[in-house]
């Protein structure tokens, strides 16, 4: 069996930073893996720790920067990675939800895997389509939201609980093969060991262009751009209590005994 | 129809529509008037006779049933919504940005072959082109998307718009929709309740959060005694309950609870739109954050910016 599990690298903007047109300056940047697909990796990994002959390859869609972070998925046990870049890609402002499922489908044609997981969503853009979009590309079966997962690959069937809102989950059964769009919680990450470290240089890590996949420029053509960026208005007239944390705690035990939450 | 109609498609769940289905109408309305277009809404599954009588409200013009099945199931989603923009050609078809609106938008956005922009928390038609409000990096900045598109999908974030009032005259119409059941390959089986418990967070008066500001799982006993100095309950953010630091029903949010205590004290928290989601209708809400820019700082009415091993401690110690 082969599990592909996308990954991508995001960017967080530190606590002070500034707009420089489309996008946060670079300087304010730190970026990281995904924190959803940290748990696609590990539920992927899982799987090929349990059962025998699974393969796990990751790809990312990226610059030479990405590399950090799949090495980080190499380092937690996925076998090869794939990252598409090139010049293309490195001269486009957005790849928009279809640009994305075009380019992970012909991964997927090109790779044959019986699932593929993504996270639930990217913690930079947060559009959360991308693992449906490239499902019903490449017309596989999908889950979305899923927060525990029970295969069964001889019958070929997913058991799933998809986390809905206000505590409820959904059971449902899915064919493979499938894309799943992981949640958090659905399981816990390791940390990436010296070993898995040390192992991940030596792990194949194949760069392919737009034309390596059979694609050409006009799959990163898009009806949808981004065209500005800006720092929300403060909408609230939050009291900000100032001083030393005695001045501050001093100020909010005083507000919680004008409450009535504690007396005295 | 023409392109300036809309197309929005209600949600429902074991046996009530959720509230999202009247936002969209509202959301559907103002677009739909924009471009001096119509409002047509469809319902798909369950009691569409009963739904469609509930969503008749002010501002819809039309109401498709499709009567298939009694739950929501991607599968049939999706080649329905799919069959109804074709026969109706509206230009936007609205989806709740919700779980089940994120197992099916993405994909009747590909069976169309319409681009789709996720998450709208705005608008808006500027000379003809169709520009979406959303946020990225958990919330610290907003940004405009532009469609360059006759026909579009998007998927609308849930609490954002005011719920549609008032009775309409909507006309309501069956849709006969053909499934393609060889193109089912997804059962629901079932659904379960999973935030029991203990406590229930919903009912206490004053909520003490932990969010992942609190570093380590030893951390926690900080703020359970700050809890216990202040008679409160002990809540959080899901990293918190992700990490199995605290129980699946101390978890604060869209897939956790909805709470409205008096005072919500947010330790740590930035604030994200699906914690958020669970209690901004808290009578007074207090951030402890070192970040400035965190947006729950939008949401706070008292605010310290520090360190909360500096601040929680000095809190405990007066009340002792
Ligand atoms: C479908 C879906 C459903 C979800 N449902 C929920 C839900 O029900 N509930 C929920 O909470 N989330 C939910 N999430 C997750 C949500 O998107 C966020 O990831 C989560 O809320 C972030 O939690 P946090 O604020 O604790 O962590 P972070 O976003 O990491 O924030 C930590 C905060 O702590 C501050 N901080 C750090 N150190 C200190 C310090 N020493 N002193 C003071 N402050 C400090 C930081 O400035 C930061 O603001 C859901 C996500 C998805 C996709």
């Amino acid at each position: 069996m082969k599990i592909l599990v996308t990954v991508k690298e995001v960017a967080e903007a530190e606590d002070d930073f500034e707009i420089d047109g489309l996008g946060i300056s670079e300087r304010y940047l730190e970026y990281d893996l995904n924190e959803w697909d940290d748990y696609a990796v590990e539920e992927a990994v899982g799987i090929a720790e349990a059962g025998d002959d699974v393969e796990v390859v990751s790809v990312t869609i990226g610059p030479e920067r990405a590399e950090e972070t799949v090495r980080m998925a190499l380092a937690k046990g996925v076998d090869r990675a794939i990252r598409v870049w090139d010049e293309t890609l490195a001269g486009t402002e957005m790849l928009d939800v279809g640009a994305k499922a075009d380019i992970l489908a012909a991964v997927v044609e090109a790779e044959d895997p019986d699932l593929v997981f993504t996270g639930v969503q990217a913690n930079d853009d947060a559009f959360g389509a991308t693992g449906v979009a490239l499902a019903d590309t490449v017309g596989f079966e999908w889950a979305a939201v899923v927060n525990a997962l029970d295969l069964d690959a001889e019958g070929g069937v997913a058991h799933v609980r998809r986390e809905l809102e206000g505590g409820v989950e959904e059971l449902t059964d899915v064919s493979l093969p499938a894309v799943l769009t992981i949640q958090t919680g659905i399981n816990e990450p390791r940390y990436a060991s010296l070993r898995g470290i040390r192992q991940a240089q030596r792990k194949e890590l194949d760069v392919q262009g737009l034309a390596d996949l059979g694609l050409d420029a006009s799959v990163v053509e898009s009806p949808v751009s981004l065209t500005a960026m800006y720092e929300p208005e403060a909408e609230g007239e939050a009291t900000v209590f100032e001083g030393s944390a005695e001045d501050t705690a001093g100020q909010l035990a005083d507000l919680l005994r004008d409450k009535g939450v504690v007396e005295g | 129809m023409s392109a300036a109609d809309v197309l929005a498609v209600a949600e429902h769940r074991q046996g009530g529509l959720r509230d999202v289905s009247f936002e969209l109408i509202t959301a559907g309305r103002e677009l739909a008037d924009q471009q001096g277009g119509d409002l047509h809404l469809a319902v798909v599954g369950g009691d569409v006779e009963a739904f469609a009588e509930e969503l008749n409200r002010e501002g819809v013009d039309a109401i498709h049933t499709v009567a298939e099945g009694e739950e929501f199931n991607h599968d049939v989603y999706v080649q329905v919504v799919e069959q109804l923009a074709a026969d109706l050609a509206p230009g936007t078809v609205l989806m709740p940005n919700s779980v089940n609106g994120l197992d099916y938008a993405p994909a009747v956005a590909e069976r169309l072959d319409v681009p789709i922009v996720t998450d709208a928390i705005g608008l808006s038609r500027e000379d003809g082109t169709l520009e979406v409000t959303r946020e990225m990096y958990g919330s610290k900045v907003e940004t405009t998307v532009e469609v360059d598109a006759e026909e579009v999908a998007v998927t609308v974030r849930p609490t954002e718009w005011p719920q549609a009032e008032g009775e309409g005259s909507a006309d309501v119409r069956a849709f006969d929709a053909e499934i393609d059941e060889s193109a089912v390959r997804s059962t629901v089986t079932g659904f379960e309740e999973v935030t029991g418990g203990d406590v229930d967070i919903s009912e206490a008066d004053v909520l003490v959060s932990v969010g992942r500001g609190i570093e380590e799982e030893e951390n926690i006993e900080l703020v359970e005694r700050l809890a216990d100095a202040l008679g409160a309950t002990l809540s959080s953010s899901r990293p918190i309950v992700d990490a199995g630091w605290l129980p699946k029903n101390r978890q604060v949010g869209q897939s956790g609870k909805v709470v409205t205590p008096k005072v919500y004290i947010a330790i740590g928290i930035s604030g994200a739109v699906q914690h958020v989601a669970g209690m901004k209708g808290s009578d007074t809400i207090v951030a402890i954050n070192t970040d400035p820019n965190a947006p729950i700082m939008d949401l706070a009415d008292y605010a310290i910016v520090d360190d909360l091993f500096e601040v929680v401690p000095a809190l405990i110690e007066e009340f002792q």
